[in-house]
């Protein structure tokens, strides 16, 4: 299990109705992804919004610099283009770059950053099962938002045997760094596939025991008032003008 | 047991439970049941004692119509189980499984004990004051916005016998509830549970717990009950108990 992407707070920005987050953060993707690469100054502007949506949830950048790591491939990516591109070269300090893999592994990396970031900003600010309840709220299909809060309830029972099981291996001199001993873990995680299996056959009795019949009750809705939504949205904004001028300056 | 006793015992109201002739087996064939008569008057707690493998959890699986018996009936209050009353039955037998994390699968306690009571119609003011009285009953009502895995094993199972609560049955059904309790949550479940004042059937083989909270015990094994008596007595027959691989804790004796 890689940190934890939720940090505890009761900023503005955590206190937001979660509908309202999950908004914001895919119209400011959306916003990110349809800046024209060369509106330098667009990117300014996203990264900008994101800070100040930081500052006003007290969360400083270098805990989104750790968890942006799972970025580096594309990073990698991103570096080579300028030397494997082609079209129309120039020299910056003694290399040979193209113009054209440059502006690519540009469009990739700041792309990618401000996505990423605003993910981790969303995941940092609001708690999992409200995730799931903005998503209820949003009128995902109820399907997906039970299985999702299910999975998210029982991610953590199976982690728990998980690592049970995995001590009283290791407790029994087991030492899963040698390859012919993954035939012990293989069987484990086996025996793990067959313990959920079993468990969701009891949750499911235990869910009929209390009068289930296929359908989740309603769970209540809070509708998020027209200054949440102001407020909530205000950075979504400002990325959508920054894009509406990038694409009229072009 | 004989029939007649269980019947002066009823009176004329219909009987809280009435098992009659239930058999079942499992898919793989082996029998798990095999014609359990039953009877528990309203306000009675009665454990059901026996050894592992003895059908007891099978038996309490049948009270609530998850499991579907190839012979015999239950009845609820003299309803009698079957497609058509299914939904009745379950609401008036409230069965707490053994391992909590089975039964508690929302993302706050609050919404699962909801979850129940919400299934059988009760909506907005009603719901919410049901979810209240139900986690008022076991202790934990200052705990209904937490996960459930952010609980103590104990709080869990007081959480768990709080969602059957809260659908207000007749009959209250407990797989194991003593089972990975510390003494204390042990004991702090016990008075919940005598607290509560309702008819009961616990299935355990932790026989001083069915000695504390139940006066009557029903000894099943391999799918059959061979003795229903005061549960002072049965625990007191240590031939019979060790006929079907019970005994009490070292150093325990009941005169």
């Amino acid at each position: 299990m890689g940190p934890a992407l939720y940090r505890p707070g009761a900023s503005p920005v955590h206190r937001l109705p979660p509908q309202v987050k999950i908004v914001c953060a895919g119209v400011a993707v959306l916003c990110v992804v349809a800046t024209p690469r060369d509106a330098f100054w667009g990117f300014g502007v996203h990264a900008a919004a994101l800070g100040v949506v930081w500052r006003a949830a007290g969360i400083g950048p270098g805990w989104f610099a750790r968890r942006a790591l799972i970025e580096l491939p594309f990073v990698v990516l991103a570096a080579v283009m300028p030397f494997t591109g082609g079209g129309r070269r120039v020299d910056v300090l003694g290399l040979s770059v193209s113009v054209e893999g440059s502006l690519a592994g540009w469009n990739i990396l700041a792309k990618g950053t401000l996505g990423v970031l605003v993910s981790l900003t969303l995941a940092a600010t609001t708690h999992s099962g409200d995730l799931v309840r903005g998503f209820h709220r949003l009128r995902a299909p109820k399907l997906v938002t039970t299985i999702a809060s299910l999975m998210l309830r029982y991610a953590e029972v199976i982690a728990a045997e998980a690592h049970r099981m995995r001590v009283a291996r290791l407790c029994r001199g087991h030492d899963p760094r040698f390859l012919w001993q993954a035939g012990a873990t293989a069987r484990g995680v086996g025996m793990l596939f067959l313990r959920s299996y079993e468990r969701g056959e009891r949750v499911h009795r235990a869910m009929l025991a209390r009068g289930w019949t296929g359908t989740m009750p309603e769970p209540a809705r809070e509708p998020a008032g027209a200054k949440a939504w102001a407020a909530g949205l205000s950075p979504a904004v400002t990325a959508a003008v920054a894009l509406g001028v990038g694409l009229c300056l072009r | 047991m004989t029939p007649g006793e269980a019947v002066g015992r009823q009176g004329t109201a219909p009987a809280a439970l009435r098992v009659s002739g239930l058999t079942f087996a499992y898919p793989d064939s082996r029998p798990a049941l095999r014609g359990i008569d039953l009877e528990i008057a309203a306000g009675e707690r009665v454990a059901v004692l026996g050894p592992n493998g003895a059908g007891k959890t099978t038996l309490a699986l049948h009270l609530n119509g998850v499991l579907t018996p190839s012979a015999g009936t239950v009845e609820v209050d003299g309803l009698r189980l079957g497609p058509r009353t299914l939904r009745e039955v379950r609401r008036r037998v409230g069965l707490v499984f053994q391992d909590p994390d089975d039964q508690l699968f929302m993302p706050t306690v609050g919404e699962d004990v909801a979850f129940g009571p919400a299934n059988f119609g009760v909506r907005g003011g009603e719901l919410a004051e049901r979810v209240r009285a139900a986690l008022d009953a076991v202790g934990m009502a200052e705990h209904a916005g937490r996960p459930p895995s952010h609980l103590s094993e104990g709080q869990r199972r007081r959480v768990a016998l709080a969602t059957v609560l809260a659908c207000d049955p007749l009959l209250l059904v407990l797989d194991e509830p003593s089972a990975n309790l510390e003494p204390v949550a042990r004991r702090e479940l016990a008075d919940v549970l005598l607290g509560l004042g309702r008819t009961m059937l616990m299935v355990t083989h932790d026989l001083l717990y069915a000695l504390q909270l139940c006066p009557r015990s029903v000894l099943v094994d391999d799918g059959v009950v061979v003795a229903d008596r005061p549960t002072r007595d049965l625990l007191a027959d240590t031939g019979l108990l060790a006929g079907h691989r019970l005994e009490l804790p070292w150093g325990v004796q009941l005169s």
